[in-house]
């Protein structure tokens, strides 16, 4: 049973079929979905919620299939940690982290929007998908492609990690990589998605596709046991993430299932790739697009389609947007895995960096309940870290050489 | 100056179902004032009121963003690869 009723323009409100449409044909706008919330209200109650399976699908009415998913169906409800020891180190007593990174099937929030698109697409009668990709999004879509039997293309810029590479490749995608950088290889896309009949899930099923980014929020609130956060921290790549969470605190609001939210945003972005921060910062919300130098390759998108919404919910939530340094991103990573035993990639220390910074600078205070949002895994971007920051002795099997290296 | 210039799918419906048009000028304005002058009313969708792009649309010559460039007063050459990519998605 569906609960989406239409597509809606986010400039000029015009109204559109629940078609694959991403552009309103007046105003060029991006189009977004919206729902029947009296009727979820009708049909869906905490209660039922509860008795139902730990996925991600646990919230299907607010997701626009008209039937089942048809693949994903394990994807999400990932842990949320009681952060006590990065929390203690950072000066926090109500840190929690979404850990994304362990993630089905792909270990990155991207698995989400993936299943949803994918699901999407097959109800629409594509036979072929695809993607413009940092990594993750290439991973997800490669691996649940391969999962419903569906032809996939994948476009990534040609520099990316080697094992956002592999566990693209692995699943035999037609891979394609482009000598350029991300934003190079969407506008491809774009000039792709206008020529072929296939689903390019992050161009021409976008609408769909980013809802998919709801569940990571309403599982936040469930978690918490259907308390508000005063503050969440979110990395930014195109703005979508963010805006979607905020979208999902709003929803269980109409549900009447959370108190009227006044949760702060937090946008996350690293120093070489910051144009939504730099917005922010400059009071603005045009972004003025940029040329990515950075490691955290994930959020390395020059210019974000969603940088416009995302410094707007950023504003009027009362949050910041900043940026940190790949030192910073490094050292976050490295704090992270040593207080909580988590190993997240770059866009994790971004979140992490951007954390401390906001508690350094008193913008978090000791006592709220903070969520940061952890998308992705370390084992990912391994070339984050260098072999000479942890030395390690080598032995022979001689219990002798094992105490000489104890003194 | 005659360029050819790539179109969005969702420019097509006011170009007749054309994928691409051949237009005059020396600047990406002077292009973008010719395709005024074919197909009257399309300025009035992509223009701002302070006559600006709007942000869903994004011009590249040679695969580089004009806002990289000079704006809307870069120069353009008859062997140039000019596209119009309207809501650049992604991410």
């Amino acid at each position: 049973m569906e609960f989406t009723t239409h597509l809606v323009c986010r400039e000029c409100g015009k109204k559109y079929p629940l078609e694959p449409l991403t552009v309103c044909e007046d105003c060029f706008g991006p189009l977004e979905l919206d729902y029947d919330y009296e009727r979820i209200r009708h049909s869906l109650t905490k209660k039922i919620l509860k008795s139902r399976p730990q996925t991600m699908w646990r919230y299907k009415e607010f997701l626009p299939l008209k039937g089942e998913p048809r693949v994903g169906k394990d994807v999400g409800f990932t842990p949320l940690i009681h952060a006590s020891r990065l929390g203690e180190t950072l000066g926090l007593k109500n840190l929690y982290l979404k850990n994304d990174a362990v993630n089905f099937p792909t270990l990155s929030f991207k698995d989400r929007v993936v299943s949803v698109s994918i699901s999407k697409a097959i109800e629409f009668g594509f036979t072929v998908v695809g993607c413009a990709s940092t990594g993750n999004l290439a991973n997800a879509v490669a691996a649940q492609a391969a999962a419903s039997g569906l032809e996939s293309y994948i476009f990534i810029p040609e520099d990316l990690e080697a094992a956002k590479i592999m566990a693209s490749a692995v699943y035999r995608p037609h891979l394609i990589k482009v000598k350029n950088n991300y934003d190079a290889v969407n506008r491809l896309c774009s000039e792709i998605a206008d020529e072929k009949g296939w689903a390019i899930v992050n161009v021409n099923l976008r609408p769909y596709y980013a809802e998919g980014s709801k569940t990571m929020g309403y599982e936040i609130l469930e978690q918490l046991g259907f308390r508000v956060p005063d503050n969440v921290i979110i990395p930014m790549a195109g703005g979508s993430l963010l805006n979607k969470i905020k979208k999902s605190f709003d929803e269980f609001e109409t549900m009447e299932w959370i108190d009227t939210h006044k949760t702060r945003f937090f946008g996350a972005q690293a120093t070489g790739c910051a144009p939504i921060s730099t917005a922010f910062k400059k009071n603005s919300s045009e972004i003025q697009p940029v040329k990515p130098q950075t490691i955290a390759k994930s959020l390395a998108i020059g210019n974000p389609a969603d940088g416009h919404y995302a410094v707007q919910t950023i504003r009027n939530s009362g949050g910041r947007a900043d940026d940190v340094s790949d030192r910073e991103i490094v050292d976050a990573i490295k704090l992270l895995a040593v207080t909580e035993g988590i190993f997240t990639e770059t866009a994790g220390g971004v979140t992490i960096g951007v954390l401390k910074k906001m508690v350094e600078e008193k913008e978090i205070r000791p006592d709220e309940l903070t969520v940061a949002c952890i998308t992705g895994q370390g084992l990912k971007t391994i070339e984050a870290l260098s072999e000479r920051d942890y030395p390690i002795p080598v032995i022979e099997a001689d219990y002798d050489q094992f105490e000489a290296l104890l003194h | 100056m005659a360029i050819n210039v790539k179109l969005p799918r969702p420019f097509r419906r006011m170009t007749q179902g054309q994928t691409e048009i051949v237009l005059e000028g020396q600047t990406i304005r002077e292009l973008l004032d010719d395709l005024e002058e074919k197909h009257p009313g399309i300025q009035a969708k992509i223009f701002s009121e302070n006559n600006e792009l709007r942000r869903f649309i994004n011009v590249y010559v040679n695969n580089e963003d004009i806002r990289f460039l000079n704006g809307l007063q870069t120069a353009v050459k008859e062997t140039d690869k000019i596209s119009i990519i309207s809501a650049i998605a992604g991410g």
